[in-house]
């Protein structure tokens, strides 16, 4: 953390859930629990996914939007009971199911941004979400 | 949010725990979508299986029965990932479904019915215009905003239980007027004629604009679509595009006209799609490997009447050698398709008849393909193509002739035009 430098912040629309900082994980395609993630490893499987071989777990995981499926109402408690949970999802436009299921299950979740963060963020860069204030922060 | 007495009553507690669970947690979603009260609802439609739920969600049903949960209005429930009575030849964990079998009956002691079935809209409830209801799967939620006219958002299972369990939902989304109104402009130029060509259209309409807030119009169909072509389109919709509503100038209730569906001066068209664009969707698979070893047809369960037109392709043949097909359907359907008949017909050719699942939540599913070898997974479906991709099928939409010709010669050709 005292190597990085914070390089910009970002302000969301929506939030929920308790602050937290972590490693980004960036996608430029959407996600779904269940049309992309084997929820027994917490790897992106879906072949062709941007994401495709890539863990979700511990990570801050940046999507432009969310896919159908209603599984994420249980999918992600049940993640976060395995151990295999992202740490927060930042998404550009989510539905209600992602949200649903993070208010459940205690993940944060962001929707909405500004600047785009799919512009911004890299992989690796340390991120702080403090969704009372509805920010992001980025440090490389 | 503004609370009423009774919701104020249900947080402080004053109707039992598990409701002032299910309320303070609606609450927190509610206000993420700054919502400003709650819609009663008159039923709610709730996925709940173990293969999802895992342990923790089993464990939470049961907390939530140990602490007096009771549905207080109808509560259906989505298809599960077992037929216990094909379980064994599939290769489920025992284990798992014995888990399985208890979370029925945690859910059955909360007076929740046990419906098992993705297409409740064709068989089970049918609301009115206007009416609210708590409904997931995806499927569900698009036929009823659109087809029926009932206002619902996407209700994942904790959060359609406790609408079941406090009677209400948060109202946002699509229990509001402005975001029922049509978004863009969809003009059809072609004749759409087997369910995989509404499946294409609403792949080709959903990739377009993936937002749940995005309500495609469609005009030029060139005739009036039934039930089974709606279900098609909308779960494509759902799927592809995350999508909760459409409409069709002149079919569904919000849209006797362009004007009306737009709440105003309609857009130019967004998209044009013929013949060619829903070529380009069948074209668009791999099928460099042309062994069909798995057809199916699920995603959602099959009516009455697909069943029908299915076991009508099927009679007098028999499936290739190698190949395995699978047909899922709710109960319903499956009671009055054994009863006439189609049934035995489709067993008679070597087809799988699944009741109360969809196959792309089978319990053990990536281990099933596995072990059977499959690689290449054909259907009619365009939502199961798309939604199964985590269990690393290679994926084919065909027409369904196509579909039945691959489960009959055991290999699936390149698109036909």
């Amino acid at each position: 953390m005292s190597e990085r430098q914070h390089i910009a912040s970002m302000r969301v629309a929506r939030a929920v859930g308790e602050p937290v900082e972590g490693l980004a994980l960036v996608s430029t395609e959407g996600f779904s629990p269940r049309y992309d993630l084997d929820r027994w490893s917490g790897l992106i499987t879906k072949p062709g996914h941007k994401l495709e071989g890539r863990s979700i777990v511990d990570r801050i995981c940046f999507f432009p939007t969310a896919k159908g499926g209603i599984a994420a109402g249980w999918a992600f408690p049940d993640i976060v009971a395995k151990k295999l949970a992202p740490r927060a999802l930042v998404f550009g436009v989510t539905n209600p199911v992602m949200v649903q299921g993070a208010a459940f299950a205690g993940i944060t979740l962001t929707e909405g941004w500004e600047p785009d963060a799919l512009a911004l963020v890299r992989n690796d860069d340390l991120v702080r979400i403090d969704p009372a204030e509805r920010l992001i922060h980025i440090y490389r | 949010m503004r609370l009423t007495a009774l919701e104020q009553a249900m947080l402080a507690g004053e109707h039992g725990e598990a409701v002032a669970e299910a309320i303070a947690y609606q609450i927190r979603v509610g206000e993420f979508f700054d919502a400003e009260d709650f819609v009663p609802i008159t039923n709610a439609h709730m996925m709940g299986d173990i293969e999802v739920m895992g342990d923790s969600g089993l464990a939470h049903l049961g907390c939530f029965r140990s602490k007096g949960a009771r549905c207080r209005v109808p509560v259906t429930t989505n298809a599960r990932c077992a037929d216990f009575a094909h379980a064994a030849r599939l290769g489920q964990d025992e284990e798992e479904i014995a888990k399985e079998k208890r979370l029925i009956a945690h859910l059955q002691a909360m007076n929740v019915v046990t419906t098992d079935t993705c297409i409740n809209y064709q068989t089970v409830y049918q609301p009115h215009l206007g009416e609210h209801v708590a409904w997931g799967d995806t499927g569900t939620v698009i036929y009823a905003n659109s087809v029926f006219g009932a206002r619902t958002n996407f209700e994942s299972g904790p959060a359609a239980l406790a609408a079941g369990i406090t009677g209400r939902t948060p109202r946002y989304g699509f229990h509001l007027e402005r975001h029922r109104r049509g978004t863009f402009r969809v003009v059809v130029d072609t004749e759409l004629d087997d369910l995989a060509d509404w499946g294409a259209l609403g792949k080709l309409a959903g990739e377009f604009r993936q937002n749940y807030y995005a309500v495609p119009v469609f005009e030029g169909l060139r005739r009036a679509p039934t039930s089974d072509e709606l279900k098609h389109l909308g779960c494509a919709l759902a799927s592809y595009g995350s999508m909760a509503m459409f409409h069709i100038v002149g079919v569904t209730p919000e849209a006797p006209d362009l004007a009306t569906a737009f709440g105003g001066t309609p857009p130019e068209p967004a998209l044009r799609i013929g013949r060619a664009e829903l070529d380009r969707v069948y074209a668009g698979y791999d099928v460099s490997d042309p062994g069909a070893t798995l057809v199916v047809f699920s995603g959602p369960q099959l009516s009455l009447f697909e069943l029908k037109a299915l076991a009508e392709r099927f009679a007098g043949q028999r499936v290739h050698p190698g190949c395995q097909v699978f047909v899922t359907t709710g109960r319903g359907p499956a009671r009055d398709a054994e009863a006439l008949g189609y049934l035995a017909t489709l067993r008679e050719a070597g087809v799988t008849i699944l009741e109360g699942v969809c196959f792309y939540i089978l319990q053990n599913l990536s281990e099933m393909r596995r072990r059977n070898g499959w690689h290449n997974l054909v259907s009619n479906s365009a939502k199961l193509v798309n939604i199964i991709g985590a269990h690393r099928f290679n994926t084919i939409l065909r027409r369904t002739d196509e579909c039945v010709a691959a489960a009959l010669t055991g290999r699936v050709t390149g698109a036909q035009s």
